[in-house]
């Protein structure tokens, strides 16, 4: 990075870590926060959208349609979280092969399942074998969005669902008044007003989709908790230019800081947002 | 290897008992069963101890942070600011690289084992969680019933103890109850953070994993651990429920808790 960094066994303190905190595996660690950012920022209207779905067909009166609402919200609970994380990855992952494997491979004759394999035609592969390293990544971030979505598409349909129970009865009953159908009924009375009711469990949400991206990790992309472990081990004389011993507690910290920053700042904001959203509505809060 | 054999074998293997080997090929429906619910044995002790302990230090940091005196009431704000502002994911891994460098400068070597450092962890959090509920609480506690204290002539510590706590605990209940979900749903986490399991002692989803991981069938285990989960769920709710009863008792409907899941932390 710096000129002066050609032999860091040479360099002061100070120039050492400016060094140090430059080298391209450090670098590699600062973009990897933005890979937390681009999964938040991905994974936040996913769900919203995810979640709205399942809030219309969890209100449907199809009934199957209904249960299958209901269902996908009530499947979340009761059952640990990082479970879900761990069993979508796995799950979508063999689901898209074996899509795949049906449309690409009719002829294969071989069973998919074989004793503890799974083996799908090599074209149905995913990410192809001869695939560069970027794909994997891509389809490994891409997976990660994907459960994050599901997962938290579940809790943000049951929020929207009760936000939309909690429109006051007189409004759609002044809407059936005016001749509007139900859909009409829905998406002018309803939707409009529902988020009001909705932010306190959206805020909520959005710290918890927040204080979840560490488990990025555990998915296997490449995030800061990833490069944090990597980069704080023991760095031996051997096999790097900038020797230290454990600095993983350090590292660690520092993860601790951003997302204590990062939490206060979201609060903030929501708060705003809050005090925006309730202005002119008849509750205690608005004025 | 029949069933009964296999839970024999395997039914204290979390904690060191019976077989030494895991199974590592024809996996049976048995094995999956006795094997996660072996591991069960550490997310209870983990969620049980976590929770009594963090139920003490949460009522003092609670009413530390609505002390008058800035001096008591900032640090359990920071208290309560760190451990529920920061994911307990990352809380976990810092802590375990502490106890390795107290253990590397020769102090308490015994909290880089999983059994006291994420009890620790565990403790606190749910500490800081609970303090925040117990201190809403403690905010909504009547006027009039602090005043018909005052008008009995109780003061003081007699006066928190007879009608302010009981009447913080029956209206924090609810609340806390889904916190205790989510304490032991969180203990999930701790052999997947930085603590290490030694000779392959895990928790419940430790082992789903491991079956996972062998099988490549994400389907068998994690249902598995779904239902003891679901189980454990239930029996909290239903201890919990008791407890309910029994702080609402003076009261002619006894208010329902409501089982609202809020994941992750």
């Amino acid at each position: 990075m710096f000129s002066f960094c050609t032999d860091p066994s040479t360099l002061e303190t100070a120039q050492w870590f400016a060094c140090y905190l430059t080298t391209g595996k450090h670098q590699l660690f600062y973009w990897s926060f933005l890979t937390v950012l681009a999964l938040l920022a991905i994974t936040a209207p996913t769900a919203l959208a995810f979640g709205f779905g399942g809030a219309i067909a969890a209100r449907s009166n199809i009934p199957p349609v209904a249960w299958f609402g209901k269902g996908y919200i009530a499947i979340v609970r009761g059952v640990p979280d990082i479970a879900f994380f761990l069993f979508f990855v796995i799950a979508l992952d063999q689901g898209f092969e074996w899509l795949r494997h049906q449309m690409l491979c009719p002829d294969w004759s071989e069973p998919i399942r074989q004793g503890n394999d799974f083996l799908v035609c090599p074209s149905a592969k995913l990410p192809l074998s001869n695939a560069p390293q970027w794909i994997h990544e891509v389809y490994g971030f891409f997976l990660a969005v994907l459960t994050f979505a599901i997962v938290f598409g579940a809790f943000a349909a049951n929020v929207l669902f009760g936000a939309m129970r909690a429109i006051p009865r007189g409004q759609l009953e002044a809407a059936e008044s005016y001749g509007m159908t139900p859909r009409q009924t829905f998406w002018r009375i309803i939707v409009p007003q529902m988020w009001v009711y909705a932010l306190p469990g959206l805020s909520n949400l959005w710290m918890v989709l927040i204080k979840a991206t560490p488990l990025l990790f555990l998915l296997g992309v490449e995030d800061i908790v990833y490069w944090a472990r990597e980069l704080g081990g023991t760095a031996l004389e051997r096999f790097s230019d900038y020797p230290h011993p454990d600095w993983r507690l350090w590292y660690f910290l520092a993860l601790l800081i951003f997302y204590l920053a990062f939490t206060r700042v979201s609060e903030a904001v929501l708060r705003r947002i809050n005090a925006r959203l309730t202005r002119g509505q008849a509750t205690i809060g608005g004025t | 290897m029949t069933c009964w054999e296999t839970v024999q074998a395997y039914a204290f293997r979390s904690i060191g008992y019976g077989e030494r080997l895991l199974p590592r090929e024809d996996f049976t429906l048995c094995q999956h069963f006795t094997l996660i619910g072996s591991g069960m044995i550490w997310n209870v002790y983990f969620g049980v101890l976590a929770l009594l302990a963090g139920f003490f230090l949460a009522n003092a940091v609670a009413l530390a942070k609505a002390s008058r005196h800035a001096w008591v009431s900032k640090p359990a704000d920071w208290f309560i600011l760190i451990f529920r502002g920061s994911p307990l994911f990352i809380q976990f891994f810092l802590a375990y690289f502490l106890f390795l460098e107290l253990k590397q400068a020769g102090y308490l070597p015994w909290l880089t084992s999983a059994w006291a450092g994420a009890l620790i962890v565990l403790f606190l959090n749910t500490a800081a969680y609970s303090a925040e509920i117990f201190y809403g609480a403690y905010q909504s506690v009547p006027r009039g019933e602090i005043e018909a204290a005052d008008a009995y002539g109780m003061t003081g510590w007699k006066r928190f103890r007879r009608i302010i706590w009981p009447t913080q605990m029956r209206l924090a209940w609810p609340a806390y109850t889904n916190e205790a979900i989510f304490l032991f749903h969180a203990t999930a986490l701790v052999f997947f953070s930085g603590f290490p399991a030694s000779r392959q002692q895990g928790d419940a989803l430790y082992y789903a994993n491991y079956f996972a991981d062998k099988t490549f069938n994400p389907f068998v285990p994690y249902p598995i651990l779904a239902f003891y989960f679901i189980l454990l769920t239930l029996v909290v709710i239903g201890l919990f429920g008791l407890a309910n009863r029994r702080l609402n008792r003076h009261l002619p409907v006894v208010p329902k808790i409501r089982y609202r899941p809020q994941i992750l932390r």
